[in-house]
């Protein structure tokens, strides 16, 4: 049976749309739309349930070390008060998840991984533990709301004290006080635009909403759902877990070399990546030139032959036209180069594009 | 959910307007309102032969793909080119925003009137 976030009822009553999604029952949409959504996280603000996240606890003397074991980045220096994106691989090199660390303390790190895979990575995690470390599943005691885009910052600090409010990117501050609720507030996001990730009490996160949402009036932030995430996400070109990667897509097919550190002594794939060298395939990104809405699962074609297959696509509206992201033949994969995709029995034109597509000016 | 007494409609969410021996088809503002944004639609070309209960062309939002089925049996007369450029305007005029004109009208599917649609979506 599906969940339901702390925020289902809140979500009934903005008037989301809801679905099936990981596991839970989220809005796919809100009355204005995912179009309108979409460019208020562009343009101002945005407020997204995020309660389907996953939350494990990785303490104890050895934490460091277990986390370069099973991750393929390196969290050696990582210090609190800082967060770190993640690949985890399997012995094979494929994807079981992509995750953010926040370290909290020395010994203490809190971990956020994909709510469908939360079960799957714990099991895995349990499986590969080490003397030393202690691990808990927390996800069901915490709600989680994003708040993206340019007017983040300024609404944020309407209710809460410049202290408790991460100033870098990828840095974040525990015990932090929302309107006298214990938070955790971190500077990262999944929007491609500035903007924070706040963690609280399950039982608190209607209450952080509603003042969020009443804070933000005037600063232009709506509540936004699955839709504009997945748009949003898709424009700036972030990987989704099951389709840019997934168990048997492995990180460095998947463009996510920066966070694969083949110089650490050793962690869990790393002999599997090594031997995948030179990569057969790589994602790309290909923009629409025919007419058409890329869609994932489709055939990617160049010079009349299937060089691959469309991850994700869709109609992106800030930049205002179709794109989608392909995992091709790392032969074919040329930028600049003009290929085609089969869009139910239609051939559309397509252009190989860097990624990603849209990037914040800062 | 707005239903203009003066069209028919089939179960497939489409709405055809006759005038003559010829007929407008478009879908419903029920149907524009579960798609969402609509992004891009795909239409037949002049002289095509459409049939009733089959695809003439398709929709697409955001996040979806629609087939628009036919409810009648013709050949397309003509498109509106408006709507390859623009296809939001069905999410802002469902009614107006007319896909094809069809003529030579053989069979159609079941139709509704607009008390019977409401009753069926309401």
């Amino acid at each position: 049976m599906e969940k339901k976030t702390p925020l289902y009822d809140t979500h009934i009553k903005y008037g989301g749309k809801i679905v099936e999604f990981g596991g839970f029952l989220l809005p796919v949409q809100y009355g204005s739309g995912v179009k309108a959504e979409h460019m208020a996280v562009r343009t101002q603000c945005g407020l997204f349930d995020v309660s389907h996240m996953g939350e494990i606890l990785v303490q104890g003397e050895r934490a460091k070390d277990y986390l370069n074991l099973i991750l393929t980045n390196d969290f050696t220096d990582l210090k609190p008060g800082f967060a770190r994106y993640s690949p985890m691989c399997n012995e094979d090199g494929g994807t079981i998840d992509d995750l953010i660390v926040y370290m909290k303390a020395e010994n203490d790190y809190f971990v956020v991984v994909n709510a469908a895979n939360t079960d799957k990575d714990f099991a895995w995690m349990v499986e590969h533990k080490i003397d030393g470390v202690d691990l808990s599943n927390v996800s069901d005691k915490w709600g989680q709301v994003a708040l993206q885009g340019p007017n983040a910052d300024k609404i944020l600090h309407k209710l809460v004290d410049d202290k408790y409010i991460p100033a870098g990117n990828y840095t974040c501050v525990f015990d932090g006080d929302f309107q006298g609720i214990q938070v955790m507030i971190s500077r990262t996001g999944y929007t491609g635009e500035d903007g924070f990730e706040i963690y609280m009490p399950a039982d608190k996160a209607a209450d952080v909403w509603e003042m969020l949402i009443e804070a933000g009036k005037e600063d232009g932030l709506i509540p936004c759902a699955l839709g504009a995430r997945d748009t949003l996400r898709m424009e700036a070109a972030m990987p989704l877990y099951g389709h840019e990667m997934n168990d048997e897509i492995s990180p460095l097919t998947a463009g996510l070399g920066f966070a694969v550190k083949m110089d650490k002594p050793d962690f869990i794939g790393k002999a599997a990546l090594e031997a995948g060298q030179p990569l057969t395939h790589r994602r790309v990104g290909l923009k629409v030139t025919g007419r058409g809405i890329l869609r994932e699962h489709l055939d990617v074609y160049k010079d009349g032959k299937i060089i691959g297959h469309t991850t994700s696509g869709t109609y992106l509206p800030f930049l205002g036209s179709s794109y989608g992201m392909a995992i091709v033949d790392s032969e074919a994969r040329e930028i600049g180069s003009s290929c085609q995709v089969d869009v139910r029995g239609r051939m559309v034109d397509c252009e190989m594009v860097k990624l990603p597509f849209y990037k914040r000016e800062k | 959910m707005n239903t203009p007494k003066e069209l028919k409609y089939s179960r497939d969410d489409e709405w055809i307007r006759y005038e003559g021996e010829e007929a407008y088809i478009g879908i419903t503002d029920y149907a524009q309102s579960e798609l969402g944004d609509l992004v891009f639609v795909n239409l037949p070309e002049v002289d095509d032969e459409v049939v009733a209960g089959e695809a003439l062309g398709d929709v697409e939002s955001v996040k979806a793909v629609a087939d628009v089925i036919s409810p009648v049996s013709g050949v397309v007369l003509e498109i509106n080119e408006d709507l390859l450029d623009d296809a939001s305007l069905i999410n802002s005029d469902p009614y107006g925003s007319w896909f094809v004109k069809v003529g030579s009208i053989g069979d159609n599917v079941e139709l509704l009137s607009a008390d019977e649609y409401e009753e069926y979506r309401g």
